[in-house]
């Protein structure tokens, strides 16, 4: 530890801290731009000035490394004077155009030339204009604002992964560009909108739409991967207008993917306003609850309990399907299942689908083999953490499936499944590794969770992690990375077939057959029903006029995400609160509120009447759900059964190659217009790239 | 003594003439009261009446929808919604202002940055019923092209003070 004195007050601060992070443990206000806690010191806005004892010049704090005895003073004419003068020099060539900036209200420069600048301009000549750069559908430039602070120059190096950005010239034609006129081809792209301390960088899809000063705030959760990333909503009327990230080290440290943020746009389109009932004609026709309710009842009725079968989609918080659960329970149905995709995992105890090691364990992690898993598409901001730790402590990672650029090098093995079989018959430099390595991690993607030999592989890795000692006594290495916001959650609550009950996959089947009769789904998007026998009754219950409401017989309006407060588990088992932040349109409701009340229609009620005895009923049935904010790991009992592997590429769940746009995963960001724009933007021009 | 000379007054009904001798002097008296609507007073340039939006010489609006007389507007009065329009410039898709929120104070005109919303001249607008007085942006506008040579004239002669 080191000691020194700031501003007359003695502060301790660890080895290796920074004078500025010295000032702020103190208490005192240092002023910066380039200066950013998770980003590499650059030291060349100059505005962290403060004045060191036996130094004749003011020392930039960001830069200079604490010592023992340093006497620092923050407060001082000398501190004032250099301030102001670092202000006078920044805004020589800053335009003064607040007015039409988006930036405006919430801009660095805005505040800190308030507080530290000078109340008038000395500066007659003209000011420099800097020609603006394209850089894609989610950031637009307008590079005359810039104060070269190259904080988004070191974002993209450091934890995107991609070197696009650089600055070129000197001095006064200083410019910052993406030296071919390319959108920024990373999926972590619109952070450097947050980064950006002026108003050169903005985000383009929200360009000139509110003021920060008209937007309330509301803390929630994000539920397009399967991460749970902590993040702010902002809001004007009932219309979300923004996303931003929150900090939490243990999630998403401060970044968000770009479809966490600007998916937002799908919330308004095209959505479920009221229920929706098939016609004669073999069209849905707009319905009244009562008239829906009822054609439910008499469709229920007529089948068997075991006749009838639920699928839970990917959205979903964990009280609809508690109480979806219930009902199918009381109906008498063991055909549930929450895994559209057809994964197998679930039913071998927590530890066999819990991201064990919790997402910062990678932090603590030696060696990292990737199983079927894209991290950089499938889990975006957690790659990010993957690559900082490669880079900074070397960790070595290998990965077995199709090869994509996971923005650091990885040793490829191959897109075999069957070489997991030869890596535990035979061994390799995959196993050594994992062997000689104190924290060895494995993370298990969907796509080898997925597959009809699926079985055989989670045998084979637990064969491995035997092998190499994976499960220790303070480390857990086995991890499985979700892609769905609502599996975890499912998965907890059992949302899988009973005794006798049939998975998604034979539940589709059983439709196609004629022994499945009534399909509940609770927004289930993925599954194809189109083969479905004509006389079987499909109920659909979700936000968005998409694949599933087509194939329903009877369409009943849910809330979306962000309307409902809901209960969502991230990979690691995290349980977190989302909390709504608009109403619902139209006649939509509640997810579990429409449970509730067709639960009364068809007779079985349920006995909850509002959110918080159901969710006292939900965490008495599943304790594990009450423990709200932590990761959760558990004993890895014995997983998978004996399957021979069938020889056929592992791939990844989302991703290129894989089918799936990382841009285009679930109802909301398939009608975001965004979305559809970044599509065309990073992967159709990548496809005629390649194609040339 | 006194009691004699204030009988003697009352008497004589004194007041009552010196009132009526005050109402004389004035029926002489220029007469100071207008005969509005034909004869209309003195109004500052500073005077705050009914808004406008006004636009450039070249036609071009002036107002860039940066809210900050929707902002400041004490009595939330100002309604605006913007976007970027064709040619990528910040305009208002909505600027509405509700007269009968509306308190006079003249803070929108303060904050403008660009002179595009002003209280012009005008005080003559009273409606019958309150939906007249919902200005939307085309009636500000219409507002600012009827009154452009007055406010343009009031806001010159009152430059050297602001």
């Amino acid at each position: 530890m080191i000691t020194l004195t700031i501003d007359g007050i003695e502060v301790e601060v660890e080895e290796g801290a920074s004078v500025l992070q010295a000032c702020e443990a103190a208490g005192k206000e240092v002023p910066r731009f380039c200066y950013h806690e998770r980003l590499s010191i650059a030291g060349n806005c100059r505005m962290c000035l403060v004045e060191m004892e036996r130094s004749p010049k003011p020392v930039a704090s960001c830069a200079m490394p604490a010592g023992n005895g340093m006497v620092i003073k923050t407060d001082t004419p000398m501190v004032k004077k250099a301030r102001e003068g670092v202000m006078e020099f920044m805004l020589i060539n800053h335009p003064l155009d607040c007015p039409i900036c988006d930036q405006g209200g919430e801009c660095d420069l805005q505040d800190q030339a308030m507080g530290y600048g000078m109340a008038d301009s000395r500066y007659q000549e003209p000011k420099r204009t800097v020609e603006n750069k394209e850089m894609g559908p989610l950031i637009s430039t307008i590079m005359t604002r810039c104060i070269h602070c190259t904080r988004c120059v070191r974002f993209a190096t450091e934890v995107a992964g991609v070197p696009e950005l650089g600055a070129i010239g000197r001095g006064e034609t200083m410019e910052i560009t993406t030296y071919l006129e390319k959108a920024l081809a990373s999926e972590l792209s619109g952070n450097v909108v947050d980064l950006c301390p002026v108003g050169a960088l903005t985000s383009r899809p929200y360009a000139f739409q509110a003021r920060s000063w008209e937007l309330s705030h509301t803390s929630s959760i994000d539920v397009m991967d399967a991460l749970g990333s902590h993040i702010r909503v902002d809001s004007r009327g009932n219309q979300v207008m923004r996303v931003l990230p929150r900090n939490n080290d243990d999630v998403n440290e401060e970044w968000i993917s770009d479809k966490t943020r600007h998916a937002i746009d799908g919330l308004r389109t095209p959505r479920i306003d009221r229920p929706y009932l098939r016609n004669a004609k073999g069209r849905l026709e707009e319905a009244s609850w009562d008239e829906a309710f009822t054609a439910i009842k008499k469709a229920i009725g007529k089948a068997k309990p075991d006749e009838i079968a639920s699928i839970a989609g990917d959205l979903c918080d964990a009280e609809a399907m508690f109480a979806l659960s219930q009902l199918m329970d009381k109906i008498g149905s063991p055909h549930k299942d929450c895994r559209q995709d057809g994964s197998v995992v679930g039913q071998q105890g927590e530890g066999s689908y819990l991201f064990n090691s919790s997402i910062a364990g990678i932090d603590d992690a030696d060696v990292i083999f990737l199983i079927g898993a894209n991290p950089r598409h499938e889990a975006a901001v957690m790659n990010a953490r993957i690559r900082q730790n490669y880079f900074n402590r070397d960790v070595k990672i290998f990965r077995l499936g199709a090869e994509v650029d996971l923005t650091y090098p990885v040793t490829e093995l191959g897109d075999d499944a069957r070489l997991l079989e030869k890596l535990v018959d035979k061994g390799g430099p995959v196993v050594t590794a994992l062997k000689r390595a104190k924290r060895p991690m494995i993370i298990l993607g969907q796509a080898a969770l997925r597959r009809k030999d699926s079985m055989g592989l989670l045998d084979l890795v637990g064969q491995l992690a035997k092998q190499v000692d994976l499960v220790k006594k303070d480390w857990n290495g086995f991890n499985v990375l979700h892609t769905a916001a609502a599996r975890v959650a499912g998965l907890m609550l059992n949302f899988l077939p009973g005794k006798g009950g049939k998975p998604t996959m034979e539940i589709v089947a059983g439709l196609e057959k004629g022994n499945i009769k009534v399909l509940y789904n609770l927004g289930a998007d993925e599954v194809d029903l189109s083969q479905r026998a004509d006389k079987s009754f499909v109920i659909y219950q979700g936000s968005h006029g998409d694949r599933g409401a087509s194939q329903a017989d009877v369409v009943l309006p849910g809330a979306a995400w962000s309307e409902k407060d809901g209960i969502y588990v991230n990979t690691e088992g995290r349980v977190q609160y989302a909390s709504r932040v608009t109403f619902p349109p139209g006649d939509a409701r509640e997810d579990w509120a429409i449970i509730r009340a067709l639960s009364a229609a068809i007779g079985q009620t349920l006995g909850y009447d509002d959110l918080s005895s159901l969710r006292q009923t939900m965490t008495a049935a599943v304790p594990t759900l009450a423990v709200t904010d932590q990761p959760q790991s558990a004993k890895l009992g014995k997983i998978g059964r004996r399957q021979a592997i069938t020889a056929s590429p592992m791939g990844h769940a989302i991703g290129a190659g894989s089918g799936v746009s990382f841009y285009m995963t679930c109802p909301i960001s398939r009608a975001s217009v965004t979305m559809a724009e970044c599509v065309k933007a990073f992967e159709l021009n990548d496809k005629a790239e390649a194609a040339e | 003594m006194s009691t004699f000379v204030t009988a003697i007054r009352s008497f004589l009904l004194l007041e009552v003439l010196k009132g009526l001798g005050l109402t004389l002097k004035y029926f002489f008296k220029p007469k100071v009261t207008l005969n509005y609507p034909y004869e209309k007073g003195y109004l500052s340039p500073r005077f705050r009446g009914e808004h406008a939006l006004r636009r450039y010489p070249n036609g071009e609006e002036r107002c860039i929808a940066c809210k900050l007389c929707e902002a400041i507007c004490p009595a939330q009065a100002i309604t605006i919604e913007s976007e970027p329009r064709s040619d990528g410039s910040r305009r208002t898709t909505r600027y509405d202002i509700d007269m009968t929120k509306c308190i006079y104070c003249g803070f929108c005109q303060e904050a403008c940055p660009v002179d595009a919303i002003v209280e012009g001249p005008n005080f003559e607008f009273a409606a019958e019923t309150r939906e007249e007085l919902y200005y939307d942006k085309e009636k500000l506008l219409s507002n600012g092209d009827r009154w452009e040579g007055e406010i343009a004239r009031n806001l010159a002669a009152d430059a050297r003070f602001r």
